[in-house]
């Protein structure tokens, strides 16, 4: 894969705002991970939650549009406590769906959820569910 | 003694089983947990966006609440309450510069600044009865009984809200040891159940519970024990799905710790609500002569 990596990118506006809403420091990520080794959804992921973090920093935003892993994060928290340099991962997984879904842009699409599946489901799935993944 | 009690949304509509083997468990020991005259929704899940104030507004009002009672602490059972309450009482209680933005924002309320002390109902259990205490009032003790204590994600995580060890927890071991049960380590007791995707990605949520399930059965357990509805769900409602993709796989009932606090403490298995369970667990507890 051939990537560009320049100072516009390294220090455009997609880095800061994810900088701005998560409050985490991108540089501080040295990618040992951890994060990856130990999320319970990384096998439905195209792109492991370390490599998410690499490419923010790289200030790559096309290639994680085009990526749905930070969709398939259940903020488990588990990369959050394991993190050996203190950066909070589910931070800028939230931010990063936060960049797409204050275009008021849905992952999950409340009328497409069949009526008896809303019924059965426990009232905490379906709240977190709309505020993590809706807009 | 009283206790200042929130119970969330989940518990008044698909978790009753929760409800009504805590509060009466709960009474047999001791303790009255009083229902807060006025809640809402938590919110379910803390906001992790350093920019969003709007979402902690709906937790910190119970803690309102909950302070304009008299009370200095409050008891949750719903796990993903606990988390949020614990959480954005956290927030409050250590950024000065949001606490004014949100006391400003809610001027129709009192100043709050994270005086209200957020518990789970296993953190009174350990540190205002203890396990010993409990013994003591245990009229049927599980014996026999092979069970895996599960602890999910939101009672451990972050290490701030966390109400023990964040890898190593034993808190559910030690409650279930005390009530006889013989209790069964194993591996994935806090790997995630797949939470909230279980609405846009419920398959991958399959893929979950058949880990975590898969490895407590194959250490022997004959039921889960959990204490969070979403985990209660996620694991118990989709084991049929389970066993038509697996044949290897055996349904296992997931019951609630109060559940099987009631039942030891001998309150009977009416309060339990086991009928409300994703799988029966009253074959297994006849089987282990626990009900008649």
């Amino acid at each position: 894969m051939r990537i560009e990596i320049s100072a516009k990118r390294l220090h455009s506006d997609f880095v800061k705002k994810v900088e701005e809403i998560s409050g985490e420091t991108l540089p501080s990520c040295y990618q040992c991970g951890k994060c990856s080794a130990g999320c319970p959804m990384s096998f439905a992921m195209d792109l492991l939650p370390n490599q998410i973090i690499r490419l923010v920093q790289l200030g790559l935003e096309e290639d994680i549009a085009n990526s749905k892993t930070i969709w398939f994060c259940a903020s488990c928290l588990t990369c959050s406590v394991r993190c050996p340099r203190g950066v909070d991962l589910s931070r800028i997984m939230e931010a990063l769906r936060l960049i797409t879904m204050r275009k008021n842009i849905d992952y999950v699409k409340i009328s497409a959820i069949p009526g008896e599946i809303i019924a059965e489901l426990p009232q905490i799935a379906l709240v977190s569910s709309f505020r993590k993944l809706t807009a | 003694m009283d206790l200042s009690y929130y119970p969330g949304c989940t518990l008044k509509t698909k978790s009753k089983n929760l409800e009504d083997s805590a509060i009466a468990s709960m009474t047999a020991l001791g303790i009255n947990l009083v229902e807060l005259p006025r809640w809402n929704c938590c919110g379910t899940v803390y906001s992790l966006a350093d920019d969003d104030l709007v979402h902690h507004l709906a937790p910190l009002r119970n803690l309102i609440r909950v302070k304009e009672e008299g009370n200095s602490s409050v008891v949750t059972l719903c796990s993903f309450c606990y988390n949020t309450l614990k959480r954005a009482n956290l927030l409050i209680k250590n950024d000065q510069e949001k606490r004014n933005t949100i006391n400003s924002f809610m001027e129709e309320e009192i100043d709050y600044k994270g005086e209200v002390e957020v518990v789970h109902l296993l953190q009174v259990l350990r540190d205002e009865i203890g396990w010993e205490g409990i013994s003591e009032k245990v009229v049927v003790p599980l014996q026999g009984l092979k069970v895996a204590p599960y602890y999910g994600c939101t009672l451990l995580r972050p290490q701030e809200a966390a109400i023990d060890q964040v890898e190593r927890p034993t808190i559910l071991q030690r409650l279930l040891q005390s009530l006889g049960a013989e209790v069964v380590d194993f591996p994935f007791a806090t790997e995630c159940c797949g939470s909230f995707q279980i609405v846009g990605n419920p398959e991958f949520v399959l893929d979950c519970a058949w880990n975590i399930l898969s490895s407590a059965l194959r250490r022997g357990a004959e039921a889960l024990v959990v204490s969070c509805p979403m985990c209660d769900f996620n694991l118990g409602q989709r084991q049929r799905e389970l066993r038509n993709r697996y044949s290897e796989f055996r349904e296992m009932p997931i019951l609630y710790f109060t559940q099987l606090l009631a039942l030891s403490l001998g309150l009977g298995a009416e309060v339990c609500r086991f009928e409300l369970n994703y799988i029966d667990p009253r074959p297994l507890l006849k089987d282990k002569k626990l009900i008649p």
